[in-house]
């Protein structure tokens, strides 16, 4: 089964609840799909057992001794990458977007392609189970493609382990690694909080899941910071039969568990929080919540 | 006389604050009666609007072009899947079957320039728009939109950062993280400010920020939200890496629910505005001297 926890919204707790569902059941997978900022390594520290190199694409480099500035290349790149900077041909490594066209027409071959091969993905255990978690390298794209490989590494530890229960922490936004996140798991768990944001994302991210006939859940973080805005969220989801599964309230122990690299179920396992936190584990996996610790 | 400038407002980690300091600054800027435009670059999920009641002026589509395969013309000889490298076009020799997946195309026109048979033309295949607010009369809120489900937001960010014209002050609300739209969105800054706040989540991402915005040679500064959560680890790294803080602000329920309400900080307690109108002056300063 796996279970992916996205929320349109940055900052809503993603990461906090991914992290106690996590150290709820015995053993789990966990796969952090965050590629462009993974945390929760932070709090879990693996062990590191394998390490694999993540291409996430290519790089256009001029090779000046065989350039003779004769400009072809300059109208054919539509990303507006190359231009001429004091009678010399320069490629823009931020605005290269890899497509080689410029490559393969240059007349003198004087443009090769380089691998962008700074991102990597980690496996190892850690005390819930197996871990894998991607990080991209800064500026790079495709993380999509990351994503995919996490996941796919993620199955494969759940198979070898029999580890039946995978829980994929997803990015922000609703992007290309957002959907990669949730294409074809077993649940979506919008994790949103009751500000005018987050309501318009868990919208966008809706619409995402919906189009993806995805079963899907919603919890509203932090729900008494505001809640005439959680009342929005919940008539909003009532309308469109989606579940909202848990109203979690603000709480200084989520903070402090995090800054003593613990989930709060771990670091506070009687408080009111980690109670709500097991109910909701529970509707969404149907486990009785009593066999969950 | 103001030297024009333009600030990206950025963070690693999503949700520490961007959209909250890029609309207060906005606010404060347009107070004092400056020339300033907002863009809201934050593609995927745009919502510096909500905290403004803004005229739409204009709206622009922005689409890319993709292939179209003409099967009467088309040899299935294959050049074309081979000179994509997006894996967008998917080719079966032997059963000729070729088709475009028009949601891995890049718009690169490779394909265009390989097919000898004239079997692929290009029609226009929509990304997002952009939309521009008249909020008062001088100042404008540029907003990036991505439609959803398209996979990538950059040329629709690239596009709205085009919009923001001539303003003396520019002010881009970042997308999160540091991968591509993060970069070209801070690639046209001139200052860029980092949004963090004090746990390690945060100052994991905040490293990873910094280390990218190092090797792009641009000037930043750091403000720290919600500084009263968290620890002090924070404010140490900043120190040993002699990285400017620019602002401390607190946590606070009744901020949190002025924000969640989609009001503005500055407009409620005008104490705030002046510390914002320090953080901008500040900024100024630090900027001039990084340029000299």
């Amino acid at each position: 089964m796996e279970i992916a926890i996205i929320s349109g919204k940055g900052g809503t707790g993603k990461s906090s609840i991914s992290a106690a569902f996590a150290t709820l059941s015995q053993q789990v997978v966990l796969a952090d799909c965050d590629v462009d900022a993974a945390n929760l390594y932070i709090l879990f520290n693996p062990t590191h057992e394998e390490e694999q190199i993540f291409v996430s694409g290519q790089k256009a480099v001029i090779d000046y001794n065989k350039c003779r500035n004769c400009g072809s290349c300059l109208d054919t790149c539509r990303f507006e990458a190359i231009s001429l900077s004091d009678g010399e041909i320069v490629i823009s490594d931020i605005l290269c977007d890899g497509c080689k066209l410029c490559s393969r027409i240059c007349p003198f071959e004087a443009i090769n392609m380089v691998n962008e091969d700074k991102s990597k993905m980690y496996t190892g255990s850690f005390r819930n189970g197996k871990m894998v978690y991607g990080r991209l390298s800064p500026g790079e794209e495709n993380s999509g493609k990351l994503v995919n490989m996490v996941r796919n590494k993620a199955k494969q530890l759940s198979k070898d382990h029999q580890l039946e229960t995978i829980i994929i922490d997803g990015p922000p936004g609703i992007g290309c690694s957002a959907i990669s996140t949730i294409t074809g798991v077993d649940h979506v768990v919008i994790v949103t909080e009751p500000t005018i944001s987050g309501l318009h994302d868990m919208k966008r991210a809706l619409e995402i899941t919906s189009n993806f006939k995805l079963k899907t859940w919603v919890i509203v973080n932090k729900f008494d910071l505001n809640t005439d805005l959680t009342h929005q969220i919940e008539s909003y989801c009532q309308q469109r039969n989606i579940s909202v599964v848990g109203k979690f309230p603000f709480d200084r122990l989520v903070v402090d568990a995090m800054v003593n690299c613990k989930s709060v179920i771990e670091f506070a396992p009687d408080s009111e929080v980690a109670k709500m936190i097991r109910e909701s584990y529970s509707a969404i996996t149907h486990i009785d919540s009593k066999q969950i610790h | 006389m103001i030297k024009k400038i333009k600030i990206a407002i950025a963070s690693g980690k999503g949700g520490t604050g961007k959209t909250f300091v890029s609309t207060n600054l906005f606010y404060t800027l347009q107070q004092e009666g400056t020339d300033v435009t907002l863009v809201d670059c934050d593609a995927e999920e745009p919502n510096a609007l909500a905290f403004f009641s803004g005229e739409l002026e204009n709206s622009t589509q922005i689409t890319q072009l993709v292939p179209v395969m003409d099967e009467s013309k088309c040899t299935f000889c294959g050049k074309c899947h081979e000179y994509c490298n997006y894996n967008a076009i998917f080719f079966l020799n032997e059963a000729k079957i070729i088709k475009v997946m028009d949601e891995l195309c890049h718009g690169c026109g490779a394909c265009s320039v390989a097919c000898e048979f004239g079997a692929i033309s290009e029609k226009e295949d929509v990304l997002g728009e952009v939309n521009r607010y008249a909020v008062t009369e001088k100042t404008s809120l540029i907003e990036a939109r991505m439609k959803v489900g398209v996979y990538s937001p950059v040329s629709v960010i690239k596009a709205a950062i085009k919009e923001a014209d001539n303003a003396e002050v520019i002010l881009m609300d970042s997308p999160p993280g540091t991968s591509c739209p993060f970069i070209q969105t801070v690639a046209q800054a001139d200052y860029v400010i980092l949004v963090t706040e004090p746990t390690p989540f945060g100052l994991s991402d905040l490293k990873q920020s910094v280390e990218t915005l190092k090797t792009m040679h641009k000037p930043y500064g750091v403000i720290i939200n919600r500084a009263n959560l968290g620890n002090d680890d924070v404010y140490v790294y900043l120190n040993k890496e002699n990285i400017p803080l620019l602002l401390n602000i607190p946590f606070d329920k009744t901020i949190a629910s002025i924000y969640s309400k989609g009001e503005l900080l500055c407009k409620h307690q005008p104490h705030w505005q002046s510390q914002f109108k320090n953080l901008f002056n500040n900024i100024k300063y630090l900027y001039g001297n990084s340029n000299n």
